[in-house]
């Protein structure tokens, strides 16, 4: 049986959880708490201390692995253990949270550090009235034209499949340019 | 949809390059505390700005910039408060006393006065209400604002830079080994010795940021000075293996790894 694995990263609260329940036919193996900060408990009552973990099996020899890191800063020393042999990754950003962004720019610079893998930057809660424009997002966090930045709802699972989709499309380019070990 | 936030967390010469940037045409309106201000802007140039209640009207602008002189401006006041800010240029014109360029200059460097200020505010809601214009009677300047962004963003480059040669803190320190460097012929500061009295590879500088009770941008910036004075550089925490080449496919083989990718996108294509 062969295993590949992408991660799904990004700030506290952006969606990573609900992203992964949405596509994996197992029940997300969770290690969700409840939040200890006063402050980001107004934001949500539990969250992910050390990874989700959900699934997609391909074939009966291939089998895709989807792990969604921790949000909280203090649970960062989880992302490089997370990132290791990861095929790509996907950052969810919370488009209602500018006040987030910068820690996105930051988190992504960190994992495209850890590896250099194809990555595609996810704009969730793109439903929401106060919801930033995708374009409006990819200024605030510096993307570069070429960068994949998609609208997304973790919630909708055709959201979801199609930045997986784009996340693939993208490892299939970089591997025809040869830029892909 | 809104663009808002707070300057805390998107500073205002970011959102000046988002404007830029996306050509956009609305008023910014910043709430910092004790003080509001308005920022208008058409297809990404700045037209007009205002703080709080200040008399921002084409009489005051050109009293401030004394294009106009106390008694021209006494009579304005006392007999003009009526007119528009167009009619009074035209008037003003018409009459010899300014002509059509200075009048603008004025108001151009008013309003780059007041955008100037917004850089100092750090803290703040802001909103952009989009196509949301100055009032009609107002004279709108014209003004690009690659100028302004870069005046703002020499206050944001010591940051950067700092980021930039220091991108994580969960690296450590050493000192190096530079025959004859002796630390106690240097002057240091107070703080730059609380940092140096940490040094260890076995300590990182984000540990050394939390002892020492210094946010990051202070810890980086003793951190910076020693690193251009060739006093330390940068280590992985002793103790911590290095990432050593982790392969994302399970095959070596370019056509297995291709096969697998497109497995994996009719896979989800069929979810």
């Amino acid at each position: 049986m062969q295993t590949v694995k992408m991660v799904v990263t990004g700030p506290f609260n952006a969606g990573k959880t609900e992203f992964i329940r949405s596509v994996s036919e197992i029940d997300v193996v969770s290690t969700e708490r409840k939040v200890s900060s006063i402050g980001e408990r107004e934001v949500k009552e539990s969250t992910t201390v050390a990874m989700d973990f959900g699934r997609i099996t391909v074939d009966d020899d291939l089998v895709l692995y989807l792990f969604g890191t921790p949000g909280q800063k203090r649970f960062d020393f989880m992302w490089e253990i997370l990132s290791e042999g990861m095929l790509g990754f996907i950052v969810i950003v919370d488009s209602n949270r500018p006040e987030t962004f910068r820690e996105a720019r930051s988190i992504l610079e960190t994992f495209r550090a850890y590896a250099p893998t194809p990555y595609v930057v996810a704009a969730n809660k793109q439903d929401k009235n106060d919801a930033w424009e995708v374009e409006d997002i990819r200024h605030a966090l510096r993307l570069d034209p070429n960068i994949k930045l998609l609208p997304c709802l973790a919630t909708n699972r055709d959201s979801v499949k199609k930045i997986l989709l784009e996340l693939l499309y993208s490892i299939l380019v970089e591997m025809e340019d040869g830029k892909f070990k | 949809m809104a663009l808002r936030g707070n300057l805390r967390d998107i500073s205002f010469t970011q959102i000046l390059n988002l404007v830029n940037l996306a050509h956009k045409t609305g008023t910014l309106i910043l709430e910092s505390p004790g003080e509001t201000a308005q920022v208008s802007f058409r297809e990404g140039k700045l037209t007009f700005a205002q703080v709080g209640n200040e008399s921002n009207n084409l009489a005051s602008v050109l009293n401030k910039t004394k294009k106009i002189s106390a008694a021209q401006y006494r009579a304005i006041v006392q007999h003009g408060s009526n007119i528009s800010d167009k009619e009074l240029g035209l008037m003003l014109i018409n009459a010899g006393i300014i002509s059509k360029d200075e009048i603008l200059l004025s108001l151009q460097q008013n309003c780059t006065d007041i955008v100037h200020r917004m850089f100092t505010w750090v803290e703040g809601l802001f909103r952009f209400e989009n196509d949301m214009l100055p009032p009609e009677d107002r004279i709108n300047v014209r003004l690009d604002l690659e100028n302004l962004i870069i005046e703002g963003s020499r206050q944001l480059r010591e940051w950067e830079l700092l980021q930039d040669e220091i991108p994580s803190l969960e690296m450590a320190l050493k000192f190096t080994d530079r025959p004859g460097a002796d630390m106690k012929k240097i002057n240091l500061s107070v703080e730059e010795w609380r940092v140096v009295s940490y040094i260890t590879p076995k300590n990182t500088m984000q540990q050394i940021a939390s002892v020492t009770k210094m946010n990051d941008i202070e810890v980086r910036r003793i951190i910076f000075g020693l690193l251009q004075a060739g006093l330390v550089e940068i280590v992985r925490p002793s103790g911590q293996p290095a990432v050593g080449v982790i392969h994302s496919f399970p095959t070596e083989h370019k056509e297995e790894q291709l096969s697998l990718v497109n497995r994996l996108i009719n896979r989800i294509r069929s979810l």
